[in-house]
């Protein structure tokens, strides 16, 4: 697909799988006995936050190949990634604040392992802008960077294990060993919320590394006239 | 054997420059000993050992910090970076010197802050100090690495404290709960990690 058309295509996909996913939200999902209307902000609070994960991780699979091959446009996906992932993990906190809010009563639950973790993982990839930004572009800050968010897609499971272990376990577990414990029709709302998340990080990712494109292009004309 | 001749002469310039200029270690010195005397004051009357142990923790972790920033000032100001590099050793000896050096100044460090803790607080068990001893290697190793990509930035001091404290979380939790398989696991993963990617942030100070 030519790349004038995937931008379209996947923005459509996107726009079309986050309406179903609300729809089915709304109106095909059963309203949960024990949590009632609130525990519907799950099929975005758990989609946005494995987007999140997939995010840094696209971002420290391409700080690698960055560190393999040079290539510059490498470190820019690199970096765009972890730059949605930040969004996402924002979202995170802010919608797990809400569901905590409406079914514990308080906005911030230190035994919440997930808040906890976002919480770490928020603060570290904020740092990585505040290192990308006080060098001066060129390889040295690629390599920087680099292996800054390779540290931090090591430091996801190390904080997760030291988070589990640091408190009392009673963040709700919906995913154990023996499969989703959900109803069918929850799961595939789930799966639809999911989808319509990746489809719309896969949209961003696209446009904001247009946009960065566009803006080494136009720096490299400029160069060329002066 | 080389390898281990240069780390070895690395370090021990590390060492020799602390020795005759004295900048970092009796700073930290007297950080760690005011940290606690703040945290005496800060921690309610009656609030247990428990809660004193979590001070002991915060106090070494900004000790270290402020080890750490200082690491690469000598390198930094004499630029000393470009004759580093263009050395003909592997650059990961320069990262192992230097997180050497760190370690012999928190262990130093330590050797006055655990006696002053458990002097003004409460007393202090192997196990406590078997976590201190292993999560030194953990903040060295993570630290020496930041402190280098630090050092790179225009903010310099700033940045450091903000890479290296998310890093320092699992530390804690380790360090607080006792959970020494745990520092074990953390020192394993970030000293390799660490050792294998230091050659990239020096490539091109």
């Amino acid at each position: 697909m030519t790349p004038r058309l995937k931008l379209p295509v996947l923005a459509a996909c996107s726009t079309g799988l986050l309406g179903l996913a609300l729809a089915l939200v709304f109106f095909y999902a059963p309203t949960d006995a024990d949590q009632g209307f609130s525990q519907r902000i799950f099929y975005f609070h758990v989609p946005i936050a494995l987007t999140s994960y997939a995010c840094f991780g696209w971002g420290a699979w391409k700080a690698l190949r960055y560190l393999r091959t040079r290539d510059e446009r490498a470190d820019t996906e690199s970096y765009v990634a972890i730059h949605q992932g930040v969004m996402f993990g924002a979202l995170t906190l802010v919608t797990g604040s809400i569901w905590a809010k409406a079914s514990w009563g308080v906005w911030w639950s230190w035994s919440e392992n997930q808040l906890v973790l976002f919480l770490v993982l928020f603060l570290f990839y904020c740092a990585y802008f505040m290192l990308r930004f006080s060098v001066e572009p060129g390889s040295a800050r690629a390599n920087m960077s680099a292996v800054y968010a390779l540290f931090g897609v090591v430091l996801i499971p190390v904080s997760f294990l030291a988070i589990r272990l640091s408190q009392k376990f009673i963040h709700p577990v919906v995913f154990n060993s023996h499969g989703p414990q959900m109803a069918g029709s929850q799961f595939l709302t789930f799966c639809v919320a999911l989808a319509a998340v990746l489809a719309l990080f896969a949209t961003l990712y696209q446009v904001e590394l247009a946009g960065k494109r566009i803006d080494a292009h136009l720096r490299e004309l400029r160069e060329l006239l002066t | 054997m080389s390898y281990v001749a240069d780390v070895g002469a690395l370090a021990r310039k590390d060492l020799l420059l602390e020795l005759r200029a004295k900048e970092t270690l009796p700073s930290m010195l007297l950080f760690v000993v005011a940290a606690l005397a703040i945290f005496h004051f800060a921690l309610p009357r009656g609030a247990g050992d428990t809660a004193a142990l979590g001070l002991l923790w915060s106090a070494l972790i900004f000790t270290a910090l402020l080890g750490l920033t200082r690491a690469f000032v000598a390198e930094r100001e004499q630029s000393m970076f470009d004759a580093l590099v263009l050395a003909p050793c592997d650059r990961s000896a320069i990262w192992l010197a230097k997180a050497l050096a760190v370690l012999a100044f928190l262990a130093a460090a330590e050797v006055v802050a655990l006696p002053a803790f458990a002097a003004f607080f409460s007393g202090i068990g192997g196990r406590t100090i078997a976590a201190v001893a292993l999560a030194d290697v953990g903040i060295a190793a993570v630290g020496t690495l930041f402190g280098a990509m630090a050092v790179a930035g225009r903010a310099r001091e700033l940045l450091l404290p903000l890479l290296f404290l998310p890093m320092a979380i699992p530390i804690v939790v380790g360090g607080v709960g006792g959970y020494l398989w745990f520092l074990v696991l953390y020192d394993a993963i970030f000293v390799i990690l660490a050792w294998a990617t230091f050659e990239y942030v020096v490539a091109e100070i």
